[in-house]
């Protein structure tokens, strides 16, 4: 027990810390790499309570996939990161007035707030309970095959328009490339392409 | 000290706040504003699977799984956006884009 206490207090003071540094570091590269390591530290929680594949995915999909897309455009783009820093102070004062006042009121709301004891034994219709013989990956699985199959297929088409978005947007034709066109080779016909000449003897075309 | 569901939240609330907190400290660049939305949307998932896990429901992990696929979608689309306006504009301070208005 004392573990996992210790374990907790590990992670979430990292994944506080680095959070804490993706927005406070000069170097935008710093912040990505800060970002990442938030990342790991929240999936190390994850797994502390309980949900193995969602830190796995979280692993996979945050710190492999838009993490590594963060750290290509911010190395990607040649930006003056110095004249973006410039007033950087003159905002401190009231955005360090609104984030205080807002951690507080959350944190009152978190600490003054229990839930009562006849709610864990309702049982409600939406409520899928914890089911302690199979994994928590095949629990996933179990749902989102079967009562939420028309969520995971609308998640399927919002990757799918992602990606085209992206696509569509970052995609530029440029001018004196020179590129296969099917379309043309498909439609060129035997009298635009060959010609039949007389050639005298003894002399060239 | 058993750790309950109250300091996952309370976690959560943090970094929930220096997200917020982010987006005001660094209102000029737009890359670290978008971090700054990716921290909050992780407050979000902590705070899903916190609920998930302590009142054994598998539903909140399943909603976790949804917003981390639309949270991919939104940083792709955001950093393409980010690539044009740069291609075009050569800058990407936050104050220029007004431009882009119609």
């Amino acid at each position: 027990m004392i573990i996992a206490t210790l374990a907790f207090y590990l992670f979430a003071i990292m994944t506080v810390a680095s959070a804490f540094m993706v927005i406070a570091a000069r170097n935008p590269v710093h912040s990505v790499l800060f970002l990442i390591l938030a990342f790991f530290n929240s999936a190390a929680l994850f797994v502390l309570l309980g949900a193995e594949f969602l830190a796995m995915i979280l692993v996979v999909v945050y710190v492999g996939a838009v993490a590594v897309l963060f750290l290509f455009v911010v190395m990607m783009l040649d930006i003056n990161f110095t004249e973006l820093r410039q007033g950087f102070l003159q905002y401190l004062p009231i955005g360090a007035l609104i984030g205080f006042i807002l951690l507080v009121e959350l944190l009152l709301v978190v600490g003054g707030w229990s839930l009562s004891p006849e709610a864990l034994q309702l049982e409600t219709t939406a409520k899928v309970a914890v089911n302690p013989e199979f994994t928590n990956t095949e629990q996933l699985g179990q749902l989102i095959y079967t009562k939420y199959a028309y969520l995971f297929q609308a998640a399927g088409m919002i990757l799918l328009v992602a990606m085209i978005g992206a696509i569509v947007l970052t995609h530029r034709q440029r001018a004196g490339v020179k590129k296969q066109v099917i379309a043309e080779q498909v439609y060129r016909r035997p009298e635009e392409a060959m010609a039949v000449r007389k050639v005298e003897p003894g002399q060239g075309v | 000290m058993e750790i309950g569901l109250a300091h996952y939240l309370a976690v959560s609330a943090i970094l929930l706040t220096l997200g917020i907190f982010g987006i005001f400290l660094n209102r000029k660049n737009v890359i670290v504003i978008l971090m700054s939305v990716e921290l909050m949307l992780l407050a979000v998932n902590i705070n899903l699977v916190a609920f998930s896990s302590f009142l054994g429901d598998m539903v909140g992990q399943v909603f976790t799984l949804f917003i981390l696929t639309v949270a991919a979608g939104e940083a792709a689309i955001g950093l393409a956006i980010l690539v044009v306006y740069f291609r075009n504009r050569g800058s990407i301070a936050v104050e220029d884009i007004h431009h882009m208005k119609g």
